[in-house]
């Protein structure tokens, strides 16, 4: 057993901010587990351009992104394990790992960070009619063939859901030469950044078709042809809008859910809507010492988001191993999502908090001209006219530490949409 | 090729490597018999037994006096000492009928009179409140149900995998992607003509599932008569997978048990399947309207199941014999082919019976029992299971070979090691489905989203072949084409 104060659980950009962040934050003996070959977690695929540009001010690229905080590691004296895989956490925070040079690591950590991402919904979870052939695959495995690998996972291809990856590869795969014939998109409205449908599809001609699925996929061997359909309200097939379109390649980008295995065999408290853990302004779970931040605890949108989140994570985890009465005192509210609202993170506050305190939050369909009210024990603290509201993107509302120093253990916080 | 210059020549070649097929090669193997186990697939188990209920029945459905109702209760009997040899997971969770209705329920007694006739075992009809008390999260609808105490689960190609594997250590040839194109007869030895040159026997042991009616003709026997039949399922996640602890039916009908709710051996729940008569024979392509019908018909059981936990869903084909029961015996117009066809549902569970009734047909054919192999050994070692191990086996493990300290498939916690073993294992695996059958890597919720890269690395690699030539399941089904610019 080896003593940690420390333990992140992931080398992404959310682990590498939170290790940085406690580490200036005066916390010492801390060490990142990343499954992965290498630190950067899924930028390492990412060579497209489009990071950075509201936490550095700069447009780089995902590998440059990573970089900036892999840098940054190497003037720490952070511990670093890559291709290292954690099998278990304990109700203890026992941090129990596997990798080839250390064989079984077990690590006794005061407090853990969870940033170990998400994954891509496969197509088992969609129940698409048809057969098995090879060729159906999620935009970020075909991703990691063509930029990782170096292989052409497809040359005529199918991508269905308009999600960020699936835009991005429409655009890679284009500039690979290969023919994208178009994007299908279940809802009426594209889950994706506003940016990426115009600079990967409308700039290359590539038709977003929306309020169309895919219903059936064709060839024994590798796959020949999908037949696309368009979809009512109630995003069932409609029928005699069938039509077949012969292509070698379906690639998935049909949504994104946090990795959480390690998170729910310690028992924590999850959140449906978000499929991460509920967790406080902290963004400390309700397991004492165990934090969440970056994919893991909400889908973001954008990179620069992850690494604010994860900085938070990072310092609520110093403040924890600096003084663990602190949060014992701590008396929590909930955070309400309103009309309009799916889900608030984070979905506790301390009611002591002497800080403003971010609620990040996404909405429920696509609003023009709406408000976003934030009130307080049903009095609006704050009332912001938007252009436009996309579920795609992540938004956000201050609550001032004026405002929480006001709040009682009753007190509510709620985040809504006034159209 | 150098097999199509000199022919092999063998005692007996068993056409078809499903779980009939290879559990008679295991079988003959223990006898000193040249056998030889022909496959037009790139791995076994890529027919009726890589997709089915994974149920051993306990033997109440089929009628009185029928090979199916003889060799089902033979076979579920001998099943857990087989598993335990093949080091193949099997569970003894007993089965339900349950009933709907009175009328159902007098079916139910029906079952149970059959049962008792057929010789099964610890049979018992069950009210409404003992049927609760052991499946609390079955239908409030149900009436009471037929409990099977000797009814199990195991995992159909496992099983098929490691009687091959048994079979090919104990001297069986295995012989992939020869696809039998046609069979000459001469001076009492077949020469089978394949994708994959010339194969002479002096015996052949028809057992090619669905196609065994095509391999009979070849040899002027019409006499095999099937339907393919196909089956839709849902596999749904491990978080699941408790729902119920037995297997859960519905009440027969003339297609077949109906829809079933059953845990599986590796944890997952499993629902379906349909029963759709098909014109295609190899088309196991899933149905908007099959999907739907398992999904609503899933409920009726077991309310709670929802297929918002599926992690995917397929079709399986069973070969059903017009005559509605196994055809097991030497042909009669030619006694050196054996036929093993029509082997549907419950064939699995009759397998290692089944394969004993087609030996003796052999025998018979032969004229004698061939003498026995004195090196057969029946067991096969367990493959290294990472996931099931203790941290002290973990660690005393990955210190002897570091390939079990890399985990490529991380839902199911499937190592590098593990992958490397399937490829070398005898009649190992040689594409990505065949790693998934073998160790479960790309099994999970992911379905190999992230491992699926991995898997295809290392198949290059052992193989030494490039990645591009790796495929899902042979044949053309590759997955990647050339190389980026």
């Amino acid at each position: 057993m080896i003593k940690y104060d420390l333990a992140v659980v992931g080398g992404g950009p959310a682990g590498m901010a939170a290790a940085l962040e406690a580490h200036k934050c005066g916390v010492n003996k801390i060490i990142i587990l990343e499954r992965a070959e290498t630190l950067g977690g899924i930028l390492e695929q990412c060579i497209h351009t489009g990071f950075g540009l509201h936490y550095f001010g700069e447009e780089l690229s995902g590998p440059e992104y990573a970089d900036r905080f892999i840098e940054q590691l190497k003037d720490t004296n952070i511990d670093v394990k890559t291709d290292t895989m954690v099998l278990d956490i304990s109700q203890s925070n026992v941090v129990t790992a596997v990798n080839k040079t250390d064989g079984l690591l077990q690590i006794d950590a005061t407090a853990v960070v969870l940033a170990m991402g998400c994954r891509e919904r496969p197509r088992g979870a969609l129940s698409i009619a048809g057969t098995r052939a090879s060729g159906i695959m999620t935009a970020g495995t075909a991703q990691k063939y063509v930029n990782i690998d170096g292989y052409m996972p497809g040359k005529e291809i199918v991508i269905l859901g308009s999600g960020d990856i699936g835009l991005i590869m429409a655009r890679r795969m284009t500039l690979e030469g290969a023919h994208v014939k178009m994007v299908c998109e279940l809802m009426p409205y594209s889950g994706g950044l506003t940016r990426n449908i115009v600079q990967c599809l409308d700039d290359f001609g590539i038709p977003l078709k929306l309020s169309t699925t895919v219903i059936e996929t064709h060839g024994k061997e590798r796959l020949e042809g999908v037949t696309i359909a368009k979809v009512d309200a109630h995003n069932q097939p409609i029928k005699g809008t069938e039509e077949y379109v012969p292509c070698d390649t379906l690639m998935l980008s049909v949504g994104l859910i946090p990795e959480n295995e390690l998170t729910k065999g310690i028992g924590i408290a999850m959140d449906p809507v978000t499929n991460g853990a509920v967790v406080t302004e902290m963004r400390e779970t309700d397991h004492p010492g165990v934090f969440a931040c970056g994919n893991v605890l909400q889908v973001h949108d954008l990179v620069d988001y992850v690494t604010m989140e994860a900085q938070i994570a990072g310092r609520g985890a110093a403040a924890y191993i600096q003084d663990k009465a602190a949060f014992e005192n701590a008396e929590y509210i909930s955070t309400t999502p309103g009309n309009g609202v799916r889900y608030i993170v984070p979905q506790k506050m301390n009611i002591h908090s002497r800080e403003d305190i971010k609620l990040y939050f996404r909405v429920s369909a696509v609003y023009k001209n709406a408000k976003v009210v934030l009130e307080a024990d049903g009095k609006v603290i704050s009332s912001k006219k938007k252009v436009k509201l996309a579920p795609g993107e992540m938004e956000n509302v201050t609550v001032p530490a004026d405002v929480i120093a006001s709040l009682a253990k009753d007190s509510t916080v709620c985040v809504r949409v006034e159209e | 090729m150098f097999s199509e210059v000199f022919a092999m020549s063998y005692d007996v070649a068993v056409i078809g490597a499903g779980v009939i097929g290879a559990m008679t090669a295991r079988l003959l193997s223990s006898y000193r018999l040249k056998t030889v186990l022909v496959e037009k697939t790139n791995d076994v188990a890529m027919g009726a037994s890589k997709a089915n209920s994974a149920i051993v029945h306990a033997g109440f459905d089929a009628m009185p006096g029928t090979m199916k109702a003889k060799l089902n209760v033979q076979g579920c009997a001998m099943m857990p000492t087989v598993c335990k040899e093949l080091s193949v997971p099997y569970k003894n969770n007993g089965s339900l009928v349950v009933a709907f209705s009175d009328e159902e329920m007098s079916t139910i007694h029906e079952l149970y009179e059959r049962g008792q006739k057929n010789g099964v075992p610890q049979l018992s009809v069950i009210d409404r409140e003992t049927l609760r008390a052991l499946e609390p999260n079955i239908s409030p609808e149900a009436k009471g149900a037929l409990l099977a105490k000797s009814a199990g689960i195991v995992c159909p190609y496992e099983l098929t995998i490691a009687a091959t594997e048994n079979a090919v250590s104990n001297g069986v040839d295995f012989r992939r992607n020869a696809g039998v194109t046609s069979i000459e007869d001469k001076d009492g030895v077949f020469t089978l003509k394949t994708t994959d040159g010339d194969i002479q026997a002096k015996y052949i042991i028809d057992a090619a599932g669905c196609h065994s009616d095509d391999i009979a003709r070849m040899l002027g026997d019409d006499s095999v008569s099937l339907v393919v039949r196909a089956g839709e399922y849902y596999v749904l996640d491990r978080s699941v997978g408790d729902t119920v602890s037995h297997t859960i039916f519905q009440c027969p009908t003339a297609m077949g048990k109906g829809i079933l709710v059953t845990p599986t051996v590796d944890g997952n729940l499993l629902i379906g399947p349909t029963a759709k008569d098909i014109p295609e024979k190899d088309n196991v392509a899933t149905t908007a309207q099959g999907l739907e019908t398992v999904r609503t018909l899933a409920m009726k059981s077991v309310p709670c199941v929802s297929v918002r936990s599926a992690i995917t869903s397929f079709t399986g084909l069973r070969a059903h014999p017009t005559t509605d029961d196994f055809i097991i015996g030497a042909s009669k117009v030619n006694n050196r082919l054996i036929l093993a066809a029509g082997i549907e549902s419950p064939g699995l569970s009759s397998a290692p019976a089944a394969a004993v009734a087609i030996v003796n047909a052999l025998f018979e054919a032969m004229g004698g029992e061939a003498d026995k192999n004195p090196v057969y050994n029946p067991i096969r070692e367990e493959p290294v299971r990472f996931r099931h191990l203790s941290d002290e086996e973990r660690a005393a493990l990955i210190a002897k070979n570091p390939a079990y300290g890399r985990i490529i498939c991380r839902c199911e916690t499937i190592t590098e090691g593990e992958i490397i073993d399937a490829i070398h294992a005898p009649a190992g695996a040689r594409d990505v489905d065949g790693i998934k059958r073998r160790t479960r890597a790309g099994m999970g919720r992911c379905q190999g989203g992230f491992c699926g890269s991995k898997v295809v690395e290392i198949l290059a690699r052992e193989l030494k072949k490039p990645e591009n030539e790796i495929t899902k399941f042979g044949g053309h089904s590759n997955i990647l084409f050339d190389k980026t610019k």
